[in-house]
């Protein structure tokens, strides 16, 4: 086990290198000088130059590239022309835009992210299971029938489509919530969660259906299988069969695309948090994209790629807790 | 390990559940079972007003091949089809118990209480999540329903220790993928004695096992039986398999039941032309090969009509060559090798194997599961590269050749795999598939492939017209003709067989190997025939090989091996072979 873990971070590590270089480059052949974005639009060309001096953007990419690795590991001095700044490690780099250290504003922001990820993981996973459970057992009931079309409807319609009907429902017209605007957890759990409600809602709703495919389809295929002919032919009541039986089967690839997906809304939430007004780390992504941010750039990309990786080591760990037929290697 | 074992006794079994102890145990009659039509079908009606009873401790085997309704009939024994869309009409009654009438309540406890079932593959029957000490105290529990778990977990030992599980307390809290074939089977067996019922339905109990392990489990089930008292109702397509183990047959054709009777009556005088043509397609593990010699110096010679009568009267007669010593050598292996993955974990699939194939003769490989017998086929036609060892086709070193220089080798070795269904591509024609071998070649025009492929379904007995069809459209043995008319497409001088006729009845079974010696005679072909039926290699091969954990443990001609076995593993094995003619001789 630990030889795996060991494996598989190395293999992790090899896929965030690649990516970080990936990034760069993307970021070099893409048009626009970071330099007059960051310096702003009143600069003259003499102040461009200095900024771009300070912000080492004349430095061969490689050598660039090589600070940002050096940065993560050990740590970087910046100098602001007027003083040394020191970035310890693991260190992203400062801001191109306010000089800010980056690791300081992705720790800032990705409390929102996680709260939302999480929440809105929770309600996909409970609506869509529960709806898959419903589909496979009591094809046709009335409860059936609404979560059915409930997740379908959320999966086809976008984020800023039902997000704003969300809204308009519950705070616009119902006044039931307030407009959502993030509290965090560790000041006032209960206004974090009655915030965060929509957004949930929303995000969760969006991947529901998928779940509830998964989920029937998969506990389907397990009904079918020889083990519970056994205990049916043994007297073992059909609600036994289906808990004790078929539904430990059925979860293992529901958790495993689960905790794959958990790494992805990392990243991928940017519609909804930009929707909901989230301070996440996908509304700093857009900004920073828009203004060539290239530090802040890689900087959300290393973590949610390293989100996305992480999640994928976790899965594989827990289909093969769900399922011991599986061994790690 | 003595774990106490009275309660298991015959009393104790009789007293266990049900109205009434007297008359049969099971009493079928006019039992239909038919399953509703898939799209733009008809329903098919798999049991067809089948009747019969089992006296109490009785025991019955329902004999037949595949699709006759045998497990169909089985299953209805204990309701099994109630909530499956099955249209199950006629009556059934085990140990006094109307299942056609029980509600769901009554057939739980009917269920595994009165009837318990052991089902084939015993990997697949088991949950894989739970121990399987676990699931034989759930279903303990579900027949007593004041049982605590700890006497639940208690009995569940008792019955494992009793089907001869070693630790069985210990090993109860395996699962079943650590168990193996022949110890998950016991284990299933375990599960059917927990709540000591008074039938026990047993659906292919040792199809999926080695014949070693067939033999033990088989003398498990008599033992269990003489034991409790219960009877057993016994479903195979094997006949030897169910003589040994019943004192009445029931042969089952297309849902019906042909023939019905003591097993020495059933065997001895045949009542049924049915009968008799499965009883002689059955391979006889102590029967001498026939050869039909007359042809093999008259390759000119039509003997269509003589083919045609032996279909009908000669099921057990196999034409072949019966290559002379002195013929060509065409492959050799010596001291072949093959290991599977690295360090540790390297595996020998086979290990030191020396073996020579002559021009036009047969050599039977066998062994059981796990012996190395499909990788030395593989390796014999190169599918398979050796990790050590010598082989060489025709005095040329081909062993460790590269794809690219195996090229000009190719269509000279061809393999027949065990499964036709999954061989095929299903997306194909038939035709296209045979003709795969010989567009690799690139010698022949499309006009030319066509027709060499039509010649080819025609050597092998089938329409040259179905060309165009797929291969779902085929039975099982039409399907295996395919494979072997592919394999003859290049033309090749030698042919492995692996395991080509396992997957088929045996009538099937028994056109196929027919086939296979009549190619053989004409077309002057090597065979190498991978099987683990030892009966079945007899029927073809002229030399022997004996395999077990991957090394070659006796060689010889057939007759040689099969009167005289010189190994002990040999002996076990062909001892192990149940066979007909122990209960066909008269008493």
């Amino acid at each position: 086990m630990t030889g795996y873990l060991l494996r598989r971070a190395a293999g992790a590590l090899a896929v965030l290198l690649v990516l970080s270089v990936v990034v760069y480059a993307t970021f070099y052949i893409a048009p626009g000088d970071p330099a007059r974005l960051a310096c702003g639009p009143r600069c003259n060309p003499e102040q461009i130059a200095q900024v771009r001096a300070q912000l080492s953007l004349g430095d061969p990419v490689y050598v660039q590239y090589w600070h940002f690795l050096q940065g993560i590991v050990a740590g970087h001095d910046y100098s602001t022309g007027t003083a040394l700044l020191h970035c310890d490690a693991p260190c992203f780099g400062l801001s191109y835009q306010n000089n800010q250290q980056v690791t300081d504003m992705l720790i800032e922001r990705l409390p929102a992210t996680a709260s939302l990820a999480v929440g809105a993981m929770a309600v996909s996973l409970l609506l869509g299971t529960v709806t898959g459970l419903l589909s496979a057992l009591r094809r046709g009931g009335v409860t059936e029938r609404v979560l059915t079309w409930l997740t379908l409807a959320g999966t086809a319609t976008p984020v800023f489509i039902s997000g704003l009907a969300l809204l308009m429902l519950f705070c616009a017209y119902l006044a039931w919530l307030p407009f959502p605007s993030y509290v965090p957890l560790t000041e006032d759990p209960e206004q974090w969660a009655w915030n965060l409600l929509l957004p949930w809602a929303a995000l969760g709703l969006l991947e529901s259906a998928k779940y509830a495919r998964l989920t029937r389809s998969s506990l389907l295929e397990t009904l079918a299988e020889d083990h519970i002919r056994t205990f049916r032919a043994y007297g073992v009541a059909e609600r036994k069969l289906v808990t004790r039986h078929a539904l430990r089967g059925a979860v293992a690839p529901v958790i495993s695309l689960s905790a794959a997906d958990f790494g992805s809304m990392f990243g991928g939430a940017v519609l909804t948090e930009m929707m909901f007004g989230l301070p996440g780390i996908g509304a700093l992504l857009v900004h920073a994209t828009v203004t060539l941010d290239l530090p802040v750039v890689v900087a959300v990309v290393m973590v949610t790629g390293t989100a996305v990786v992480l999640a994928n080591i976790v899965a594989d760990v827990l289909y093969a807790a769900a399922d011991r037929r599986v061994a790690l290697r | 390990m003595t774990a106490p074992r009275t309660s298991a006794g015959p009393a104790d079994a009789r007293t266990a559940s049900g109205p009434a102890a007297d008359g049969p145990l099971v009493a079928v009659s006019g039992l239909s079972v038919a399953f509703p039509a898939g799209p733009g079908g008809s329903p098919v009606r798999a049991v067809d007003g089948l009747s019969f009873t089992v006296p109490q401790g009785g025991s019955l085997g329902i004999v037949g091949e595949s699709g006759s309704g045998k497990s169909t009939a089985a299953y209805a024994l204990l309701g099994l089809h109630r909530d499956t869309g099955a249209d199950v009409t006629g009556s059934v009654t085990v140990a006094g118990h109307d299942v056609q009438a029980a509600d769901g309540a009554a057939l739980r406890r009917l269920r595994g209480g009165v009837a318990a079932m052991v089902f084939q593959d015993p990997l697949s029957s088991l949950d894989p999540y739970m121990a399987v000490g676990d699931q034989i105290a759930e279903v303990y529990r579900v027949h007593h329903r004041g049982a605590s778990r700890r006497e639940a977990r208690a009995r569940a030992a008792e019955v494992l220790d009793r089907v001869g599980i070693p630790d069985a307390a210990r090993r109860a809290r395996s699962r079943p993928h650590e168990f193996s074939g022949g110890m998950r089977q016991r284990a299933l067996i375990a599960m059917a004695l927990a709540c000591r019922p008074r039938l026990l339905v047993a659906d292919e109990p040792t199809t999926a096992l080695d014949v070693t392990v067939q033999d033990q489990i088989l003398g498990l089930l008599r033992e269990l039986r003489a034991e409790t008292g219960m009877g057993l109702i016994l479903v195979t397509h094997d006949l030897g398999v169910a003589t040994s183990s019943v004192d009445e047959l029931l042969v089952m054709k297309d849902g019906r039941a042909v023939e019905h009777g003591p097993v020495r009556d059933v065997l001895h005088a045949p009542r049924e032309d049915y009968t008799r043509d499965l009883l002689a397609a059955v391979p006889r593990v102590n029967v001498r090969r026939q050869t039909r010699k007359d042809g093999l110096h008259e390759p000119g010679r039509d003997d269509s009509a003589l083919r045609e009568a032996s279909v009908l009267s000669e099921a057990s007669v196999v034409p072949g060559a019966s290559a002379l010593p002195e013929a060509a050598v065409l492959l050799e292996a010596s001291g072949l090798r093959r290991e599977f993955g690295r360090g540790k974990r390297a595996v020998t699939a086979v290990d030191d194997v020396s073996l020579t194939v002559r021009a036009g003769e047969t050599v039977g490989v066998v062994g059981e599961s796990g012996s190395g017998k499909t990788t030395l086929g593989r390796m014999l036609v190169r599918l398979l590269e050796p990790t050590g060892g010598r082989l060489s086709y025709r005095g040329r070193d081909i062993g460790g050749l590269k794809e690219r220089e195996l090229r000009a080798f190719r269509s000279e070795l061809q393999m027949v795999f065990q499964d036709p269904v999954s061989s095929l591509n299903p997306r194909r024609s038939i035709g296209e598939s045979i003709a795969d071998p010989l567009r690799a070649a690139g010698k022949l025009d499309d006009a030319a492939i066509v027709a060499r492929v039509r010649e080819l379904l025609e050597r092998v007995g089938l329409d040259p017209a179905s060309y165009h069809r797929y291969p779902h459209e085929f039975s099982g043995g039409q399907r295996q003709r395919i494979g072997i008319a592919r394999a003859l497409a290049p033309e090749p001088k030698l042919i492995v067989c692996d395991e080509p006729v396992s997957a088929l009845d045996v009538t099937t079974q028994a056109q196929v190997v027919r086939l296979l010696g009549e190619l053989q005679r004409d077309l002057g072909l090597a065979l190498v025939f991978i099987a683990h039926d030892l009966a079945v290699v007899r029927q073809v091969s002229d030399r022997v090989v004996v395999m077990r954990g991957g090394r070659i443990v006796e060689e010889g001609p057939a007759d040689t091996v099969y009167e005289q076995p010189a190994h002990p593993y040999t002996k076990g094995l062909l001892a192990a072979v149940p066979r007909l003619e122990a209960a066909e001789a008269p008493a």
